[in-house]
């Protein structure tokens, strides 16, 4: 297929699943903000709950240079949802996504698209002002379900061929990426000092990550002991049965990677392997050893460098007119 | 002609129903009274939610409208068809040996039939296209010729599309809708189907592949999803199972055309392109055209690339090309026209020219190089003050204007509101030219919707119904 529709494709289910990412990063940091405890501490003012979506999207800047002063939960909340001028708000994601499936809809089944498209007139019914007025659960609820509905649609309508690999790559490479932020945010600056470790306020905050990809039951039906930073890294790192897990994202991702790359062995493939066999081969023990932190780096880089290999081999191609080397002159449309 | 009543093809001049339309009228004389409104309710909402649609441009909203649709089909007998049909085939067969003619040995300019500068200082000749040879000489694969009946057999041609001519996904969607909601109408009555013209399309473009290739890849190239006829473009790829791309997607390597895959380059060699000749490519045609691919035309001039339609067609579709059709016909084909130009006043001429301004009232007057319907006086329903107006305009530069009879155009039974009224249409049948010069017997027809109005475009209120050409086998 075109690189620029295995590009739209890809995207697009990334934006969807961003969305999804952020409603539920903020539904969790607003539940956290309903606590009674607050950090305080001014210089750590970034470790506010408010400040955690901004610096797991990489937007704590923007964010400052238009709102200085405090962090204010209302503030944060227009920024990351119905702000058009901020391209990772839930409102410019949904609306980048439908943009990418509209181009794309001889593509897609007609069921997809009208999905897709009554998603995007819904979100633009939605005023700014029952999202303020205590409408915020359910509105995290509606982006959760919509994202649940398109990728269902997806599954029980769409052809299983090139374009719907995509669309899966693009789904898991999202969510391991989301996966390994928040995980590495709250590990690394959330953590509280020593005296608190296993206290009410610790316990608050793990479970709080774990709702937000949904894995708290999971926790507890799996442990059935108290919430640990060990056993949630094991279980959000390595287990492969928990879906947003990172192991469990590179099961999907190595598979679709081995599908697409059937024909020659190529660089996607090999990276994917071998982030797939750190997760599967890996233990607990060791990343603890080396730190939780920098064993998310590394994950996050090599995914990083793994997404510059897609665009390379397959969503962007660039070829030198005078060197360029020719494969495939059937018709494959 | 523009004072007598206009012909109505439902109805003969004493109100008794034409043969044709008699089994279509007998059917919905059983029908209870709000059966046509909720038919029409349908209809709208099934065009809405199937997003069939064209996008309007400077919207940032991205407002997408729908072209209204009329549930009452017009019906054309199989005798007329024949002469619609075989006249559209006709005068497409003579503009394309005209097309080769003025890009290769220029004939018809050395026979004097056409005076030279006419053709060559045309701002659409393109001068780049002299001497190539294009694939089975086929220029003009794809024509949507606009005709208009005037009464009993009596039809013209009011306009010749040989650029990019659009619509006819609406044919195929109008089709599909009136199968949808009446699906007993077409047991009764023999409608020749059109859903084959994809077919045809695929099957002819195929046809014209560059010599040496034996498994062509075709592709519709589109100048992207803002364009208003976006839809089109991504129906019709579909249709053909044919990728959709634009410029970005395509690059030339040694004068061959490639597009960027998942799987690496692939070579294309028929591209049924609907970006104009001016944005094709930079390199060639207008430098700062982004929609295009930089180095196409080069691959084109060596024979590795097939453009439908081919390069530089916009020349004969031009207002002051079409008076000379008529000639083409015979010197190209040795034929009489089948169907009839509009009379028309050429403007440079003295005598038509003086006629023209003691007649300005009656008259259409049109600039030569003008086109949906900008720099036009449609004289009947112009007031006094843009009359004297448009006179001082035409008297500074005769030559560049044209005059026409306001024609008298049929009316077709319309479904307004409650009612069933006439309302003038027009009729576009898209003639296809690969192996052979075919059409599917069908077309777009296009209505006005407010009354008395001859304008059918549908910025203006104008909407489409569909048209069923009846199989030879009864009427």
């Amino acid at each position: 297929m075109l690189s620029r529709h295995a590009n739209n494709l890809y995207w697009m289910s990334r934006q969807i699943e961003r969305a999804e990412n952020t409603a539920r990063l903020l539904d969790v940091t607003y539940q956290m903000s309903l606590l009674p405890y607050r950090i305080t501490d001014a210089a750590q003012s970034w470790a506010e709950p408010w400040a955690l979506p901004l610096v797991i999207n990489g937007l704590a800047s923007t964010y400052y240079e238009r709102n200085p002063g405090p962090v204010a939960s209302d503030k944060v909340l227009r920024f990351m949802v119905l702000d058009s001028t901020n391209p990772s708000s839930i409102y410019s994601l949904m609306h980048s996504a439908r943009e990418n499936g509209r181009s794309m809809r001889g593509v897609m089944t007609t069921e997809m698209y009208e999905d897709l498209n009554s998603m995007w007139l819904e979100l633009r019914g939605r005023s700014e002002n029952a999202l303020n007025n205590g409408g915020i659960n359910e509105f995290f609820e509606w982006v959760k379900t919509q994202s649940h509905q398109f990728r269902g649609v997806t599954f029980g309508t769409m052809l299983r061929d090139e374009a719907y690999q995509f669309i899966r790559l693009g789904t898991f490479m999202e969510r391991a990426d989301n996966t390994a932020r928040l995980l590495d945010v709250k590990y690394h600056t959330l953590l509280p000092s020593a005296a608190e470790v296993g206290g009410a306020v610790d316990y608050y905050q793990w479970s709080a990550l774990l709702r937000s990809v949904s894995a708290l039951s999971s926790y507890r039906r799996i442990y059935r002991d108290v919430i640990t930073p060990r056993r949630v890294a094991e279980l959000l790192v390595l287990r492969d049965d928990l879906p947003r897990s990172l192991h469990a994202c590179m099961n999907e991702i190595y598979e679709i990677l081995r599908d697409l790359c059937k024909r020659e062995s190529m660089e996607p493939e090999r990276l994917a392997g071998e982030l797939h066999a750190q997760l599967h081969y890996g233990r607990v023990e060791q990343i603890m050893e080396i730190g939780l932190h920098e064993h998310l780096m590394e994950f996050l880089e090599k995914l990083h460098t793994l997404n510059d290999e897609l665009n390379h081999h397959f969503l962007a191609p660039v070829y030198e007119p005078a060197t360029t080397a020719v494969r495939g002159q059937s018709q494959t449309a | 002609m523009s004072n007598t009543r206009p012909y109505d093809e439902m109805r003969a001049a004493d109100g008794t129903i034409r043969p044709h339309y008699r089994a279509h009228t007998e059917w919905l004389d059983g029908k209870p009274a709000d059966f046509l409104p909720q038919k029409q309710r349908e209809a709208n909402a099934l065009y809405t939610r199937l997003g069939i649609t064209f996008a309007v441009y400077g919207d940032e909203s991205g407002t997408e409208r729908s072209i209204p649709f009329d549930i009452i089909p017009r019906i054309i007998r199989p005798s007329a068809w024949k002469m619609i049909s075989d006249g559209a085939c006709q005068r497409v067969r003579a503009l394309n040996a005209f097309l080769k003619d003025i890009y290769r040995d220029q004939e018809i300019l050395k026979a004097g039939l056409i005076p030279a500068e006419q053709v060559l200082n045309n701002p659409a000749y393109r001068p780049e296209m002299r001497g190539i040879h294009v694939a089975g000489d086929v220029y003009i694969h794809i024509a949507g010729v606009d005709i208009v009946k005037t009464g009993a057999g009596e039809f013209y041609v009011l306009e010749d599309n040989l650029r990019t001519p659009s619509g006819v996904s609406y044919m195929l969607e109008n089709r599909k809708m009136m199968m949808r909601l009446f699906p007993d109408l077409f047991g009764r009555i023999p409608v020749a189907p059109v859903d084959h013209y994809t077919d045809v399309l695929l099957e002819n473009l195929r046809a014209v592949a560059p010599e040496h290739v034996s498994q062509p890849t075709v592709v519709v190239m589109t100048p992207g999803s803002y364009n208003s006829a976006y839809f089109e473009h991504a129906f019709l790829a579909q249709q053909m199972g044919v990728e959709l791309v634009e410029g970005q997607d395509l690059f030339v390597a040694n004068n061959y055309v490639y597009m960027r895959t998942t799987s690496g380059p692939q070579r294309v060699d028929v591209i049924y392109r609907r970006i104009d000749d001016d944005y094709l490519d930079p390199l060639a045609f207008r430098a700062d055209s982004t929609l295009g691919v930089p180095g196409i035309f080069a691959a084109y001039r060596a024979g590795n690339v097939t453009l439908a339609n081919a390069i530089g067609t916009g020349v004969a579709d031009d207002k002051s090309t079409y008076l000379y059709v008529p000639q083409m016909i015979d010197f190209y084909l040795g034929e009489k026209p089948i169907i009839s130009n509009v009379p028309t006043y050429r403007l440079g001429n003295a005598d038509d020219l003086a006629y023209t301004l003691a007649h300005l009232a009656e008259l259409v007057v049109k600039e030569v190089q003008g086109s949906g319907g900008y720099g036009m006086l449609v004289g009947p329903t112009s007031t006094k003050e843009q009359i004297a107006e448009f006179r001082k305009r035409i008297e500074l530069n005769p030559a560049n204007y044209i005059a026409q009879p306001t024609l008298a155009l049929s009316t077709c039974p319309t479904f307004r509101d409650s009612d069933i009224v006439p309302r003038h249409v027009d009729l576009r049948p898209y003639v296809l030219s690969g192996r052979d010069v075919t059409l599917v017997p069908g077309g777009l027809t296009r209505v006005a919707l407010n009354e008395g109005s001859l304008v059918v475009n549908s910025s203006q209120g104008g909407g489409t119904k569909d048209t069923w050409v009846l199989e030879d086998l009864q009427c």
